[in-house]
Parts: C-alpha cells; sequence; structure tokens
C-alpha cells in the first residue's frame, strides 16, 4: 500500500444536483414488492421455504419497476420516487393498515402513501395472515415473556416486526470474484453433497436457492444495463449519452463478474447493497471497512492513470446519495426509538489491517470528505481509532464532527479487538472488525450477530424493587418482597439483581423465539450466500450458517440505575433520611409534583381492576371520571412538601458523570447486572447472548413508559441515553465525564456502548481546537473507552438551554479566552454567546 | 530521602477549571488562586480580587467564592486529567488573582505538577519581589505575563498601582531563561486601546530576550453580572468591546514593527 494523499478535492455540482432531487418530495410507500412476494407464494405453496425465498426474490427483482434518476452515475432505485419504501408483508403487516390514515403525518418520520396504494396492499395482505414471522414468533413465547413486553419491560420490536438485517456481507467477494464466482462455489459445494449426508435435502435446496438468488440480481443488473442503453438513445446530451452508455455497458459486467475498474467496483457494491435491502426489511445492512475492500481498485486505477482523485470523489459522493434512496417505513413507536428515517448503513474507515498495521488509505480521507460534501445521514460514518492512527485521519474525521453533523462516531480499537477476542474471536477477524448499525462491533462477512436484538429498559426492574413485581395493579414480575422488608443496601441490591436476572431470562426467551420464526419462514438466500460459512456449511445465515452467531440485545439506563443506587445507598440507609417506603411512596406521588395524564390513566386503569375484581361494572365513563379525578388531586401540602423535600436532597447528591470514584463505581457495578447473565444463555444458531449498552433514539419514548425513579428523575421523562451521564447531572466539563464513563467496564458490553458528547461549535474552531479535540477522544480511549459521538450544538440548542436550563448544566460553551458551563451565565452573556454562534457557524 | 512536604502547603482557591484549550499548550486544568495586588476596571473576576472568603449571589442563589485546600487536595483533582494531558501535551496552569501573593502555596503547586511530569503555566503580573518570582522558574515552563500599559501613571489610575515593578520583573524573567515567557496585552477601550500604547508594550516585549510571541485580547463585559451578584457597580459602565477589525488592524501594526507573533485571544 502506498503513502495516503489526504488533499480534499471539491464537490461538483452534480452532487449538489442529486441531493436537492432526492429531497424534493415527502418519502413514499408503494406497493410493487409486496404486490410481487405475494404472487409469487400464491404461486409456490407447498416447496421449501428456501427455494420458494429464492423464487419470491427472483421474481421481485424481475417485476419491479426500475429508474435511473436525472445525473446519477451509480443506478438501482427500490422505489420509483426518491427516498420512498416498498413493504413486507412476509414478516407483519397489520400495524400499516391500522396505520394506514396516520402515517402521513405523525411525528416520527411521515411517509405519504396514496389511496391507490392502500387498495394494492389491502388486497395482498390477508394472504398473510397467520403467515408472518411476528405471529410464529409470538406464538413461540412464554406467556410471562408476553406479559414483560405489555408492561414495557423490554421490546424486541425490531426483529418482531421486521426483517433482521445487521450484517456485513463479503461486498469484496461480489467485487473480486463476481456473483458467478460465488455460484461457481454453491454449484462445486452441491457437487460435494454426499447422498447419505443426514441433511442432504436442506443443504440442496438451500444451494440450489444460492444459485437462483445470485443470478436474479445479475438479471436485475442487466434490466439497468438495458435501460441505460434506452436511455442513452433517446438522450441530447452528449456528455450524459456518454455516462449512460457507460452505465450500461458497467451493468452489463457486474456483478456478474469481477469489477474491472473502480467504478464498477462501486456499482457491484451499489447492487448487493440495495438488492440485500429488497431481499428483506432488515436495517442496518452496513457497508463496514468500505476505505479498506475499495482501495486496490482505486489504487490500479489511479496508479495506470486511468482515475483522476476528482473523478474518484464524485463518484463515492454518487454512492453516498443512494445511501439515502433507500429507505424504511417502521411502525410508529419503533419509528420514534430509529427517529431520523436512518437506515444506519454504518460505513467505517481508518483502524488496523488484519496483520495490525495502520490501515489508513486516500479512501479513509475521501470517505470522511463525501460526508461534508453530500451532508445527509447516510451513511452512519465512523472511524475506528487506535494507537498507530495517523493524525492526519483523526484531524479530518474532527473536521466532519465540527460541522455540526454528529458524524464521525469513533471507535477504539484497543478495547474492542480484546473485548471480541473475549467472545471466541480469532485476533485476525477482531483486528478487521467493523461497526453494525449505531455501535455494534461485528466480523465482516462472518458473522450473524443479531445485534440490537431488543431495548431493555433497566429501570423497569428496579421500580418493581419498590412495588414488590406489581406494575399498573397486576403481578408483572418476580416477587421480591415488600419494601419494608427490605433491610439493608446488600438486601436491596440483591432484590434489584433477582428482578434484573428473571426479565433477562425473559428477554432471552423472546428474542429465541423470534429467532425461531426467522428460521422457519425467513431463510435469506442471497444475504446467507455472501456470510461465510453459510454456502461451505449448506446452511442459511437464519439457521446458524454464520461462523461466528451472537444475539446483541441491548440495555439503557445506567446513568439512572446508578445514581438511585446511591441514592438508596446514602440516604436510606446510611444517613437515613428517609425509609425505602417513603421513598417507595414519594416515587408513587411522583415526588409530589402532580400527575400527568399517562400516571392518571395507569392509576385510573388500576382503581377500576380493583372494581371489577370486586365483580363491580367498569363503565368507560366511570373511568373517565377517575381520571379527571386523578388529574387534578391534590395530596395534602405537609405530604407533597415532603416528596419535595426528598427529591430536593436526592438532587444535591453527587451523580454520575462527574469524576467521582463512588458513584462511578456503583455505575459499574449497575452495568454488570446487565452485562454479565446474559452471556450464559445460547441462541437457537449456536451462538451466546452479549450485551450492548445503547438506546438509540429508544431512551425519550421507553422514558415515558417509566415511572419517577430513586436518581430524582419525574415520571414518564426520557431515562439516561447509552452510557452517557443523564443529560444535566454532569458538572464538570467533558474530561470528567469521559472519566466516569471510562469506568464502565466497555469489554463485558461487546455488543457496542454508545456515548454522546455535547460540544460548542466554538469550543472547535480553531486548528488548537481540533488538536486538543481529538486529545480528549485519545484521552478517554486510552481509559478503555469504547465509542464516543459528539453533538456540536447549535444556537437552537442554545435557545433551548436557556429556556429549560435544568437539562442542559453540562453544556460547556467557549466565552471568551476560556469556557465556561453555558447555563451558570448571565442571562445577557448567554444571548451575546447564542449571537456569537450564529456568526461562528456562518464563517 | 524525597521531600514531600510541599505537597501540604496550603493555599485559598476560588476555582478550579477542567477542560481548558485557549489558556496555553493543550488541554489543561486551571486552578484560580484567590487574592490580587491589582484593581483593574475591567477586571472580569472580580471575585479573585479580595483575599477574604465571598459571597456572590447567582441566579437568585448565593454562591461561597474561596476555600482553603492543601496542594495535596488541589493536585487529587488536577491528576484526574492526565490521559488527556499526556496526549495533548496540556497540564497545570495556575491563575488569579495574582498567585504570586501566595507564592509558597504557588511555588508548591508548579513543584507538584512537574512532578507529575506535565506542562507548568502562570498567568500573572508578575507583581512581587523577583526573588519570590525566581523560586518558582525551576517549577515553571510558561510564563503568561500580562503587561497592560507602559505608563507607571496612567497604569496606578487604572489598575491601582504602578507598573515598574513588573515591568523590571519582566526583563529578569526574559533574562533568566529558565522559562518560556509570552506577553499578554488586555485590550481596554479608553485605556490603551490606540496603536501607539499597544507598539510602546509590543516594542517593550520584542526588546526582551526569547520572547517570541504577544496575544492581545480583546476587552469583554462578560463580567459584569458578577459585581451585581457581589454587591459592586461595574466600573466600565457602557464601554464597547473592541471589534474583530480593529483587533486584526492591531494584530498587523504590531507584526509589522516588531519580529513577534501577535495572536488575538490567548
Amino acid at each position: 500500500m502506498r503513502a495516503f494523499d489526504s488533499t480534499p478535492v471539491k464537490k461538483t455540482e452534480r452532487i449538489t444536483r442529486l441531493v436537492a432531487d432526492l429531497f424534493a418530495k415527502m418519502p413514499e410507500i408503494e406497493a410493487a414488492r409486496a404486490e410481487l412476494i405475494t404472487e409469487s407464494f400464491k404461486a409456490t405453496e407447498g416447496l421449501p421455504v428456501v427455494t420458494r425465498k429464492a423464487l419470491a426474490f427472483r421474481h421481485i427483482l424481475k417485476g419491479l419497476p426500475i429508474v435511473i434518476r436525472p445525473g446519477e452515475l451509480i443506478v438501482g432505485s427500490t422505489t420509483l420516487a426518491p427516498r420512498g419504501c416498498q413493504t413486507y408483508p412476509e414478516f407483519s403487516y397489520d400495524w400499516l393498515e391500522a396505520e394506514f390514515d396516520t402515517v402521513e403525518h405523525r411525528s416520527a418520520d411521515p411517509f405519504y402513501i396514496s389511496e391507490e396504494t392502500k387498495e394494492r396492499l389491502k388486497k395482498v395482505n390477508p394472504y398473510w395472515k397467520g403467515k408472518t414471522t411476528s405471529e410464529l414468533a409470538r406464538s413461540l413465547m412464554a406467556p410471562e415473556t408476553l406479559r414483560a413486553m405489555d408492561h414495557n419491560f423490554f421490546t424486541p420490536g425490531n426483529y418482531y416486526y421486521n426483517g433482521v438485517g445487521h450484517v456485513n456481507v463479503h461486498y469484496d467477494r461480489v467485487i473480486y470474484e463476481g456473483l458467478s464466482g460465488i455460484m461457481a462455489q454453491a454449484a462445486g459445494q452441491l457437487e460435494k453433497v454426499k447422498f447419505c449426508d443426514p441433511n442432504y435435502g436442506d443443504k440442496k435446496r438451500f444451494l440450489e436457492a444460492v444459485i437462483i438468488s445470485c443470478q436474479a440480481v445479475i438479471d436485475y443488473a442487466h434490466r439497468y444495463s438495458e435501460l441505460a442503453k434506452e436511455e442513452a438513445g433517446k438522450e441530447t446530451d452528449q456528455a450524459r449519452k456518454q455516462e449512460l452508455l457507460r452505465i450500461a455497458e458497467t451493468c452489463a459486467h457486474v456483478p456478474e463478474f469481477p469489477a474491472r475498474t473502480f467504478e464498477e467496483g462501486l456499482q457491484a457494491f451499489w447492487f448487493v447493497q440495495q438488492t440485500l435491502q429488497i431481499e428483506s426489511s432488515g436495517h442496518s445492512i452496513s457497508p463496514g471497512r468500505f476505505d479498506q475492500y475499495m482501495y486496490p481498485l482505486y489504487e490500479k486505477d489511479t496508479d495506470e492513470g486511468r482515475l483522476t482523485r476528482e473523478y474518484a470523489q464524485e463518484l463515492l459522493d454518487c454512492v453516498w446519495v443512494k445511501l439515502n434512496d433507500l429507505n424504511k417505513c417502521r411502525d410508529a413507536a419503533s419509528a420514534e426509538g430509529f427517529a431520523g428515517y436512518s437506515l444506519f448503513q454504518n460505513l467505517i474507515v481508518g483502524g488496523q489491517t488484519k496483520d495490525g498495521r495502520d490501515a489508513t488509505n486516500d479512501l479513509s480521507f475521501m470517505c470522511l470528505d463525501a460526508t461534508k460534501h453530500v451532508f445527509l445521514p447516510q451513511p452512519s460514518i465512523s472511524i475506528r481509532v487506535w494507537n498507530g492512527s495517523a493524525k492526519e485521519l483523526l484531524l479530518r474525521a474532527a473536521e466532519v464532527t465540527r460541522t455540526g453533523i454528529g458524524f464521525p462516531a469513533y471507535y477504539n480499537d484497543e478495547i474492542i479487538i480484546p473485548a471480541m477476542e473475549n467472545r471466541g474471536i480469532s485476533i485476525e477477524d477482531a483486528r478487521n472488525y467493523c461497526i453494525i448499525g449505531c455501535v455494534e462491533p461485528h466480523v465482516p462477512g462472518k458473522e450473524d450477530g443479531w445485534h440490537d436484538a431488543a431495548f431493555f429498559n433497566m429501570c423497569r426492574p428496579l421500580e418493581m424493587v419498590f412495588t414488590n413485581g406489581i406494575d399498573n395493579g397486576e403481578v408483572a414480575s418476580i416477587r421480591t418482597g415488600d419494601a419494608e422488608s427490605i433491610k439493608t443496601y446488600e438486601e436491596f441490591k440483591a432484590a434489584y439483581k433477582k428482578q434484573m436476572e428473571y426479565n433477562i431470562a425473559l428477554l432471552v426467551n423472546a428474542d429465541n423465539a423470534i429467532d425461531r420464526a426467522h428460521a422457519e419462514l425467513a431463510p435469506l438466500p442471497f444475504e446467507s450466500a455472501l456470510i461465510d460459512d453459510c454456502i461451505t456449511r449448506g446452511v442459511p445465515l437464519q439457521q446458524g450458517g454464520a461462523h461466528y452467531n451472537f444475539t446483541g440485545p441491548q440495555g439503557f439506563g445506567i446513568a439512572n440505575v446508578a445514581d438511585s443506587l446511591y441514592t438508596v445507598k446514602t440516604l436510606v440507609f446510611e444517613q437515613k433520611k428517609f425509609t425505602l417506603q417513603e421513598l417507595a411512596k414519594a416515587l408513587q406521588m411522583n415526588y409530589g409534583q402532580g400527575f400527568d395524564e399517562i400516571t392518571a390513566k395507569e392509576t385510573a386503569t388500576q382503581a377500576a381492576k380493583a372494581l371489577a375484581a370486586e365483580g363491580r361494572q367498569v363503565t368507560d365513563e366511570m373511568i373517565a371520571s377517575v381520571i379527571r379525578k386523578v388529574l387534578t388531586m391534590e395530596l395534602p401540602e405537609a405530604e407533597r412538601k415532603r416528596y419535595e423535600e426528598i427529591r430536593e436532597m436526592i438532587l444535591e447528591l453527587p451523580k454520575f458523570g462527574n469524576d467521582i470514584d463512588e458513584v462511578d463505581t456503583i455505575a459499574r457495578e449497575a452495568a454488570y447486572y446487565y452485562t454479565k447473565p446474559l452471556p450464559a444463555y445460547r441462541n437457537p444458531r449456536g451462538g451466546i447472548f452479549q450485551a450492548g449498552l445503547y438506546p438509540v433514539s429508544a431512551n425519550v419514548p421507553l422514558g415515558a413508559q417509566t415511572g419517577a425513579t430513586p436518581d430524582g428523575r419525574l415520571a414518564h421523562t426520557p431515562v439516561a441515553d447509552g452510557v452517557s451521564p443523564t443529560s444535566g447531572y454532569d458538572l464538570h466539563g467533558p474530561t470528567a465525564s469521559c472519566n466516569s464513563v471510562a469506568r464502565l467496564d466497555h469489554a463485558e458490553a461487546s455488543n457496542g456502548t454508545l456515548f454522546n458528547m455535547k460540544i460548542h461549535p466554538t469550543a472547535m474552531s480553531t486548528e488548537k481546537d481540533l488538536e486538543d479535540f481529538v486529545s480528549l477522544v485519545r484521552g478517554y480511549f486510552d481509559q478503555k473507552g469504547m465509542h464516543m459521538q459528539f453533538n456540536v450544538v447549535d444556537r437552537q440548542t442554545l435557545l433551548d438551554a436557556q429556556a429549560h436550563p435544568e437539562k442542559y448544566a453540562g453544556l460547556v460553551v467557549r466565552v471568551a479566552g476560556y469556557s465556561a458551563l453555558f447555563t451558570t451565565l448571565s442571562k445577557s452573556l448567554q444571548d451575546d454567546i447564542i449571537r456569537r454562534t450564529e456568526q461562528g457557524l456562518h464563517r | 530521602m524525597d521531600d514531600y512536604s510541599y505537597l501540604n502547603v496550603r493555599g485559598r482557591i476560588f476555582d478550579i477549571q477542567r477542560y481548558s484549550i485557549h489558556d496555553g499548550i493543550g488541554i489543561r486544568t486551571i486552578v484560580f488562586l484567590k487574592g490580587c495586588a491589582l484593581r483593574c476596571r475591567w477586571c472580569c473576576n472580580p471575585e479573585s480580587q479580595s483575599f477574604e472568603i465571598e459571597t456572590m449571589t447567582i441566579n437568585g442563589k448565593p454562591k461561597t467564592y474561596g476555600r482553603d485546600v492543601t496542594v495535596k487536595e488541589v493536585m487529587q483533582t488536577v491528576r484526574r486529567d492526565m490521559p488527556y494531558y499526556s496526549r495533548s501535551d496540556g497540564g497545570l496552569t495556575l491563575s488569579g488573582g495574582e498567585s504570586l501573593l501566595q507564592p509558597e502555596f504557588a511555588e508548591a503547586l508548579l513543584h507538584a505538577g512537574k512532578a507529575l511530569g506535565v506542562n507548568t503555566a502562570l498567568e500573572s503580573m508578575g507583581f512581587a519581589k523577583y526573588e519570590t518570582i525566581e523560586k518558582l522558574l525551576p517549577y515553571l515552563d510558561t510564563y503568561l505575563m500580562d503587561i497592560k500599559h507602559m505608563d507607571p501613571k496612567k497604569h496606578e489610575a487604572w489598575c491601582g498601582r504602578e507598573n515598574t515593578l513588573m515591568l523590571e520583573n519582566a526583563g529578569r524573567i526574559a533574562r533568566s531563561g529558565q522559562t518560556k515567557l509570552i506577553i499578554r496585552v488586555p485590550v481596554v477601550p479608553g485605556f490603551n486601546d490606540t496603536e501607539a500604547e499597544l507598539l510602546s508594550i509590543a516594542r517593550y516585549a520584542d526588546s526582551l530576550p526569547g520572547v517570541e510571541e504577544i496575544d492581545i485580547l480583546p476587552y469583554h463585559n462578560f463580567g459584569e453580572g458578577k459585581y451585581t451578584g457581589l454587591g459592586r457597580d461595574y466600573p466600565m459602565g457602557k464601554a464597547e468591546r473592541p471589534g474583530m477589525e480593529k483587533m486584526e488592524g492591531f494584530r498587523a501594526a504590531i507584526e509589522r514593527a516588531t519580529d513577534l507573533r501577535c495572536q488575538i485571544g490567548g
């Protein structure tokens, strides 16, 4: 590999146009895929599932309308309308029918859907009744699991309603061997299956399905080749005509055969990336180490004078635009958890090679520049940092961070690699890791990680310690005794541990049920073809064909649990300021802050159930009247005052995120309650569970299902995100916050941790600022932190911080020759900084 | 046997600020020592001036400024950011107030900083006998020295004391060759915001051996609220902050007239 050239290349007019076209309209739901898969499935009843899947995939790719958008150099669109989405009734459909009339106007990720599309979908959806993965999964779960889900301890909604996705495939094999190479491998394997093999039939069907699926993708590319030729014939602009002819030639050649040029390599990559998402609705299908597998073609083309850096950058930018052309409509609740139309196609640059040398190359820089050029949410760009990372690359990454786009996310090789090795991954494979989706470390092309397998709310089991397992008037969890029966802090922790372990076991039950449903109903032959060792073993990915198998559900709310435990330890048991029962009452009464509608409804439901249990009739009017009463209920003044006083005492306590050993040690322990039990459990694919500690954006909606907690958090407000301190509780600046978070045992959370930090643009303005920013990341990583991402806050945030200072206590801004906590400044100074920010951002 | 008694020296501080990235090289922790010899009208840290422990009202709530601590206690906080100092060549900065009014404490803190192996800096006007300053120099990497004006009378009128001692100290510190000396000038409207006055400071700085850099810092009124909090009147009234254009003009003039590198802000 030659020495890297980091010179930036300018963005072209074409990219500006492509981006504008992409966002001209609201995204739209289309019906073609749902119709095609239904047609195919109706015609193939009685055949093995894997065969039906392959035939349906072929039928979809044959029938899906295709389009080349104006000015595109890389082609392949899943919908006619830009940023549109298809539907996937084989996984679930009833939520969409229920939301037909609201999906366009909902707050999180709205989609337009025409009356015609609704009608078309209504015709095909009924076929899937009783045949979806979600229905099968539900039937495989224990009743206790269903109950726990009803009570919001966790939600596996992701795979319950959708395909799994969350993989990185062998893009490199498609690029350098072609799909023809993979088909030849499958054909060779087919020859080798012995007549006496106990799974002869399954293997044979699967390998045949692989071949059908690969051919389907080749044929799909040929359709684009024909379309490009046809459009070239009609094109009057000579330059565009030439482009279209080149597209025609490219699509005739790749992905069938090995790519001959960088441009062909990118087109081959794109067809894989796009069709994987047509095959199933899984999100987080992540390009991974793009700068590594694209580099040989880039190097060859530039060395041999076929490719300029300018054109290479434009092509990359085109791929970045395409990554934003794909979209997915989720159910309303999931949409809130994954807000921002994100498909989480994570693409990572830098890091180490398999043999442990620095991997930085020209493309590492150009990928970061592409993100700056298109300035869109996809790909989720990331950077691997290790002790030998090129400083220039980290500074370029810091420049992207400075723009406020929130990218790249920074990952620490020095903890991720050993954490992966600890889960049985070889050192070469661990050094080659990429990131899936949000933050999940993954072995490229070799793993079925089932990352993102569920959101587990660590605050809910804590609530159960106070209520003895009762939620909303009914038993919802294990009984660990009344609050008055808990006499020591150790007993309290033991009760929490029991509540956690009980619900974690149910989470495992839910995930394994869904896992089996996918194995049975949704083996995906094309995806399987591109992941080791599915072909050699003759087993689809969904049935355990991958070389490495994991299930990675994520917990969140550590900061709340840690601060809560600290409250119980100090104020209840050490200083005896109040008893556990009194605290339980204060939590139930939301610290005397009155009830919001959710609590009122819960209380009313509870009352109604009690009445019903006595055999009395409960009418809707009665419930409504109870809600009204609860909403306007006044606590006796003395009682209300006492609860407020309790909360005041709690708020005065030191909190996680301030570099205080005692509190941070409790946080480390709190995380263990979630991370430690999981690896003891196995999934149906032969792998183990491993914990993640990150919330995506679910900490807000799931916080809304959580009552008041002993850290002073009021009912139904957001819980802390990822491993970050509670927003507004970290008061000693970024280094203190980093030190606290680094004190958690990140290696145990081998499915990823997520640390969000806010930084003001003025603290990232000069070259020196960027260098210090890099040192901040490195200082956190030296202490074995795993991941970091930054919110470089803008004026709008500052205005909000001014209106709601309690939410932004940790926000650092540069004032003059010094930096300060924004909320501690006078109003006039805040105004001044807000004004300056505006200037700062338009430099 | 090593003598660690410096760790037990006590002094009075009013703040410790971490992740300070605009006061010297790298990521730094600034320890603010309480008490000052001057009473500059534009001072943005009025709570630093008196050595006495004071109460300031912030957003309606009383807050105490000033606490007595040992060097060991201060270092417990300072050492927490070691990983960041190592990655950025940063370290410990003493500011004030005038740190030299607590000479033993300042010396012990800098000693502890060097013992920790981090970069050390001091923001000071040099208001002390040179013998006092001399004792600090072995532990000091960078001296950020304020020179506010060359005219002793005007200096006295605006800062409460004349500048002879400080100018003399600047010369002796520079000649000692023991520390990197950077000159800092607050540009204050009505006091020194003319090219002639700034150039006379710059020329003096340029004449000092080893001095390569001068920082000019535009006046700001961010301290105004603190005066109110302390129940005091704001001495600068409605004075306007020097604009960027004006500062750029000064910077260019200084770089034309001297061999110094001039930076706006520090």
